[in-house]
């Protein structure tokens, strides 16, 4: 496993973009296509709203993202050092039912879990290790 | 994120440029709601130009819609295509919302 890129920036939506743009611009250069990357970004993008919003509610923290390639799979590491979260856990929401009924909120995840090929989650310590693999050449 | 809207008789149009993820969906939502307030009720949002949208734009798009709902409104959307008709589908939302392959027939149809 390769190592591209690694990015260590405080937990904040304004650092977003810089997440965003270095990532996509990795993942290009790794040959892969526009489709993957929009997955790619979406899953950064709901993974890291959700370490900025809610993973460090008393004291500011970073959030680190990590670019890997191995073969032919591109890997997004993100470590936070917040609270514990472990949204492999988390159930789906309801997707059916009416305007009215629908709760906003918790469609963040769940794009997350539908867009990446693989989404995998472990403890290590006081740190939250997210991992999200895009396979570059067929899709889940 | 660029926002067009326009005033037709039946509707006013709303055209959405770029991104609409968690930097820009507010200002998605505060130009929505400014319409709203000044007594609007009907919309045709044209996403046709839209290459990315995230739960954040979701969210502004449910909030909008339920705020719509009860003032007797209407949001409709059209020009749905890649990365965003995904997320659309994914998520559920062409069950929730009318969606038109062209802004003509949504404004004939509303």
């Amino acid at each position: 496993m390769r190592i591209l890129l690694t990015i260590n920036l405080p937990a904040k939506l304004e650092n977003l973009e810089r997440w965003m743009n270095a990532v996509s611009e990795c993942a290009r250069k790794q040959g892969y296509d526009q489709k993957r990357i929009s997955k790619i970004e979406l899953a950064l993008e709901e993974a890291l709203v959700n370490i900025c919003k809610y993973s460090y509610p008393e004291e500011p923290g970073n959030a680190e993202v990590s670019c890997k390639q191995d073969n032919s799979r591109f890997i997004i590491e993100i470590v936070d050092s917040g609270i514990p979260f472990d949204m492999t856990s988390l159930p789906a929401p309801d997707i059916t039912s009416s305007v009215e009924q629908r709760k906003i909120g918790g469609l963040g995840i769940f794009l997350i879990k539908k867009t990446v090929d693989e989404v995998e989650y472990r403890r290590e310590g006081n740190f939250n290790i997210l991992n999200l693999t895009i396979n570059r050449d067929y899709d889940k | 994120m660029e926002i067009q809207a326009r005033k037709e008789k039946v509707a006013v149009v709303v055209s959405v440029k770029g991104r609409m993820d968690a930097m820009t969906a507010p200002e998605f939502e505060k130009n929505m709601i400014d319409f709203i307030s000044k007594g609007e009720k009907t919309f045709v949002v044209n996403l046709v130009e839209l290459d990315y949208i995230s739960s954040a734009g979701l969210r502004s798009i449910l909030a909008l819609a339920k705020k719509l709902k009860e003032g007797d409104g209407k949001i409709v959307f059209t020009g749905l295509k890649g990365p965003v008709e995904e997320v659309f589908k994914i998520t559920g939302f062409p069950s929730l919302f009318k969606i038109f392959d062209s802004e003509e027939s949504a404004l004939r149809e509303i």
